[in-house]
């Protein structure tokens, strides 16, 4: 006589059925995916010009271990890499080769300014030297320092990471070259 | 003219053993194996930090005294010696007592170059250089930190000279004795 079931019985058990199935099936987007993929196998283009680059070189060795970022493969071709580290003073002579190598890799692409020379000139006011590499490249993560620890150059990767997560949820892989505008001069 | 020294010789040809490559690839695989069974130097960072020593200079910051004054009395030394000219400061005058403080006190973080010469110049010892080394930034203006942002990374550091305490007790002492005539107790 008492043929229908209780509702709420009902709802409890469904809810148990697709929390089993949570455990083996994770459901996600294309593009969180993607830039899953993505940030745990950022590719750097070690652009080392002066004394940062040898925090660079530290972040990389054993001691600091990059590698437990995906972030090891260190790629001197600028057509591999993806994430382009300015590490170091930037001059007027070196800036064309800057620019040009930024514009070989191909897109997407992150750029961290590393030091306080790359990010402002840092204590190089003077004429030959570019006061900022976002001058000439869009710039994403800046890290102060002089140099900045390997430690915050991780923080700066991880910061990377974060961004290319982020603008995957907001749809854009990254943003596209026309909207890209390097910042302006100043400080 | 004696030769000094004696020039390296090439090798021989390998001999029989040399040639099975079975020497060279036990030499390598003790290499690999020595390296698995070795203490592990990698410090895993975000969890593991490393222990600053006490003279570590990281990012600078402004501190208050006991009596959350403001210590610092504007007089642009720190911004003179600041080689890179990372510290923009405007003056103001304060009610709190004697001198003048800081209305705008602005250090780029990304021109600043941790070298010390700010705290080493400051006379009243109102900026420091923090143990702070992990700070990242998305844009130059974010890396400009304004006052408030430089004293809440300061905090507190007691000032044993209470000088600004003297300084407005002997003020009081003269506007207090103007009329009996008196100078200003030292």
């Amino acid at each position: 006589m008492m043929e229908t079931p209780a509702p709420p019985r009902g709802d409890h058990a469904q809810m148990e059925e697709r929390h089993a199935l949570d455990q083996w099936v994770m459901t996600t987007r294309l593009a969180d995916y993607v830039a899953w993929g993505r940030k745990n196998s950022l590719w750097p283009m070690p652009m080392g010009l002066a004394c940062c680059a040898i925090e660079l070189m530290a972040m990389v060795a054993p001691r600091y271990d990059v590698a437990r970022f995906g972030a090891e493969a260190l790629r001197f071709s600028p057509r591999q890499a993806d994430l382009m580290i300015v590490a170091g003073t930037v001059t007027k002579k070196m800036a064309p080769a800057v620019k040009r190598i930024f514009d070989q890799m191909p897109e997407p692409k992150w750029v961290i300014s590393m030091g306080a020379c790359a990010s402002s000139g840092g204590m190089f006011r003077s004429y030959p030297v570019v006061q900022g590499v976002d001058e000439i490249i869009p710039v994403d993560v800046y890290i102060p320092g002089c140099p900045p620890r390997p430690e915050a150059l991780i923080e700066g990767i991880m910061q990377v990471q974060r961004l290319v997560q982020e603008r995957a949820r907001a749809g854009r892989g990254t943003d596209p070259p026309g909207r890209r505008t390097p910042a302006s001069a100043g400080t | 003219m004696p030769v000094v020294g004696r020039p390296v010789q090439r090798p021989g040809r390998p001999g029989l053993l040399e040639k099975t490559y079975i020497p060279s690839i036990l030499k390598g695989m003790w290499i690999t194996l020595r390296h698995m069974i070795r203490p592990k130097v990698t410090m895993r960072y975000p969890e593991e930090t490393w222990r600053l020593p006490e003279n570590y200079r990281g990012l600078p910051a402004l501190v208050r005294d006991e009596e959350s004054r403001v210590k610092c009395v504007a007089c642009f030394l720190c911004e003179y010696v600041c080689p890179p000219k990372a510290i923009h400061i405007e003056a103001q005058e304060i009610t709190t007592g004697v001198e003048k403080g800081p209305r705008i006190f602005d250090i780029n973080m990304l021109r600043c170059i941790m070298c010390g010469y700010c705290e080493e110049v400051c006379p009243e010892q109102a900026i420091f250089l923090t143990k702070e080394y992990k700070t990242v930034g998305l844009s130059r203006e974010q890396m400009i930190f304004p006052k408030d942002k430089l004293l809440a990374m300061g905090g507190t550091r007691p000032d044993p000279i209470k000088k600004w305490a003297r300084l407005t007790r002997a003020q009081e002492e003269v506007r207090g004795s103007a009329g009996a005539g008196q100078g200003a107790p030292r």
